[in-house]
């Protein structure tokens, strides 16, 4: 089992309470020689790109907020503010045929996996147009195209299912893998115990991404499990593991890229502990008074976007004009969104009786005698 | 025609589909190196090898979940839990993610799956081991049910199910495994889903009985032919969804209904039957539906208690006889 130490950057994740100021400014040196290295690998239109979904994510999910408390959208929405560096890292080392499962906070990885802002949109708003005609909603976005297998409402119950498309790729022979991305609190559910076994002893593809964000809804971590290091987990199934620094988003892109190269060359799981945090509540129904507000503002400071934005910017690959380009696109495309979203059309009321049954039976129409 | 026993017309169905569909795999506890709890997957290992054939660890909604993951990823898998009790572990994988998957995605993914193993009483094995699930499951749109009776007709429906694009509920019974029929060799042979099955025809009363209440029906009925009364026995096979039209077509014919079941009464498939005769076929009852159906109690160990918990021919002969105002 490889451990990845976080980057020292993470510091205000776990600062240790005696730190030596002279170790501070070396850790803080080889941090920033290591993300320079990191900066080099990717091709300056790569990297713009990871910084254009974040945004485009971030933008989309304060639209999405905005237009909640406006009566424009019902049920629950949880929004994926803080954590956008997980998504769109991970998944884009993916390619298209290769699937990706998520929790009901998954507005973020259906973007990054490639669907289009307008059909979540039209789906947040209950349209016909939306990715799932309407039937879904937030919790239960789906895209078959490009693997994207939804949108999971119980907590945990996305793992069996991800580690049995897992299982479907290796025994059809390809070399396809899963990425099956679920909160901290599901590790405490029987199914990500279950599955895990099964991956590691059966050799199933399967990456978990256990986005430890550190609430499960109002209960903090340190509440709710007994041994908090979840990356240390997999050691109870023999399953390669590790923490990565959730708001580097190169950090969780080479971690992931680990982990695709065991799943694609040996058919091997891994299970990526990510570290991040969210900037908003547990949904939007919640007013979050379990939290102080000098930890969310020590967490803001960290916050993914603006840190991969002042890399960018330090190692002159962009200028700051064409960042607040990209942030005008962005917000372009979840206007257009909304106003796609605005003038689809509700589902029919036909709809409500279609798509119970993939083969409906009329047992009038079979019957012999 | 050749006569097997239900265990062995089961084992030819999945043989038969395995042989068929390379997308088709069976897992479970025990049905591979141990050829099956009950024996139904007798052979298959060695006949297809460990990737069609596969022994799962005792983890039920972990291995139910698989089989619902690798569905969408386009398998057909056919998942066995050694007895029904076990789904009780699995549930939220079969009623969450297998009902629902194909409507939560706007009509993408169908989950092709079939979840199988013996269901109702065996032979005291007490509490937790001797239960009813079927109203259950069939409470569930997105489900498909199937209970088969005879041999023919578990080959047959088993095939359908394996065949079907939907999910299905497909509950056999531990003490009929035994029981033997005739049965077409032939692999196209299938039973449709959805479709009652006339298993006596008659006149006077109409039994609709599933499972182990046919055969218990056809005695009974034998008995009441003795006593000059005509009973005609129908099996819906097919839970979800129900042939209604076949029991209310009898019910117009013989006017009094009885109603058996294994089960609890209370929220029962029955419950349901009861209601549609209720709402189809009120004008043509010469007298109040009855049921028959298993001790309102946990299944108790001691051989006389479990005896008098499940229904008899005795009990159907007076139900009978109840509704056709003999005594």
């Amino acid at each position: 089992m490889s451990k990845q130490s976080a980057p020292p950057s993470a510091g205000v994740i776990d600062a240790p309470p005696d730190i030596d100021n002279k170790e501070l400014d070396r850790e803080r040196d080889e941090a920033k020689e290591r993300q320079k290295e990191r900066l080099n690998k990717l091709q300056p239109d790569q990297l713009i790109e990871l910084f254009r979904q974040m945004l485009l994510i971030r933008r989309f999910e304060e639209k999405a907020a905005e237009v909640y408390v406006a009566g424009k959208i019902g049920g629950f929405c949880h929004l994926y503010i803080g954590q956008e560096a997980v998504a769109v890292g991970a998944i884009s080392v993916l390619r298209k045929d290769d699937y990706v499962l998520g929790s009901y906070r998954e507005h973020g990885q259906a973007l990054a996996k490639g669907m289009s802002a307008r059909a979540i949109m039209a789906e947040l708003y209950g349209k016909a147009t939306g990715c799932s005609k309407g039937k879904g909603g937030s919790m239960h976005m789906f895209d078959k195209e490009i693997g994207f297998l939804g949108g999971h409402a119980i907590v945990g119950g996305q793992i069996p299912l991800a580690t049995g498309t897992a299982f479907a790729s290796k025994y059809q022979g390809t070399d396809q893998v899963t990425i099956c991305f679920f909160g901290e609190a599901a590790v405490n559910q029987g199914a990500f115990h279950e599955s895990l076994n099964m991956a590691q002893l059966w050799k199933l593809p399967c990456i978990y991404i256990c986005e430890n964000n550190q609430y499960g809804m109002g209960t903090s971590l340190k509440r709710a499990m007994s041994l908090q290091d979840i990356a240390q987990k997999g050691c109870a199934y023999e399953i390669a593991a590790e923490f990565v620094d959730g708001m580097d988003v190169l950090a969780v892109r080479e971690a992931v890229e680990r982990a695709v190269a065991r799943g694609r060359k040996d058919h091997l799981p891994t299970l990526l502990e990510i570290r991040t945090y969210r900037f908003r509540g547990h949904s939007m129904s919640d007013p979050g008074k379990y939290r102080t507000q000098e930890e969310i503002d020590e967490y803001q400071q960290r916050d993914p976007i603006m840190l991969f934005a002042a890399s960018l910017l330090e190692e002159k690959i962009v200028e700051q004009q064409v960042l607040d380009k990209i942030d005008a696109e962005v917000r372009e495309i979840v206007e257009d969104s909304i106003r796609f979203a605005e003038e689809s059309p509700l589902p029919a009321a036909e709809e409500l009786y279609t798509d119970v049954y993939a083969n409906p039976i009329d047992p009038a129409q079979n019957r012999t005698r | 025609m050749p006569t097997l026993t239900i265990r062995d017309a089961l084992n030819q169905a999945i043989r038969e589909e395995l042989a068929r569909d390379e997308k088709v795999f069976i897992m479970g506890e025990e049905v591979a190196e141990y050829d099956g709890a009950y024996k139904v997957t007798r052979g298959l290992l060695k006949e297809f090898g460990p990737k069609r054939v596969i022994d799962t660890p005792i983890t039920e909604l972990g291995f139910a979940g698989l089989g619902v993951g690798a569905a969408m990823a386009g398998l057909r898998p056919v998942v066995e839990f050694m007895t029904f009790n076990f789904s009780i572990l699995a549930t939220d994988q079969i009623v969450n993610s297998a009902a629902k998957m194909l409507y939560m995605s706007g009509g993408q993914f169908n989950i092709p799956i079939v979840f199988r193993g013996p269901g109702g009483s065996a032979f005291q094995v007490s509490s937790q081991h001797s239960q009813h699930l079927e109203s259950w499951y069939a409470y569930f749109p997105g489900l498909k049910v199937v209970m088969p009776s005879t041999a023919a007709d578990a080959k047959g429906l088993l095939k359908s199910s394996i065949r079907d694009d939907d999910p299905v509920i497909f509950i056999e019974q531990e003490r009929m495994y035994g029981n033997k029929g005739e049965v077409p060799d032939d692999p196209d042979f299938t039973i449709p889903l959805g479709v009652a099955d006339v298993k006596r025809e008659g006149t006077d009363v109409t039994i609709v009985a599933r499972s182990l209440m046919v055969p218990v029906a056809l005695k009974a009925a034998d008995k009441l032919q003795e006593q000059g009364v005509s009973c005609e026995v129908i099996d819906p096979r097919t839970i979800r969804p129900l042939d209604v039209g076949t029991i209310i077509e009898s019910v117009k014919k013989t006017n009094r209904v009885v109603l058996a079941e294994e089960s609890h009464p209370i929220c029962s498939v029955n419950a349901e039957i009861s209601h549609q005769i209720m709402e189809l076929a009120f004008d043509y009852l010469d007298a109040p539906v009855k049921r028959v159906s298993g001790a309102d109690v946990p299944m108790p160990y001691a051989k006389n208690l479990e005896d008098l918990a499940i229904p008899d021919v005795e009990a159907i002969v007076a139900a009978v006889r109840e509704v056709a105002y003999l005594d």
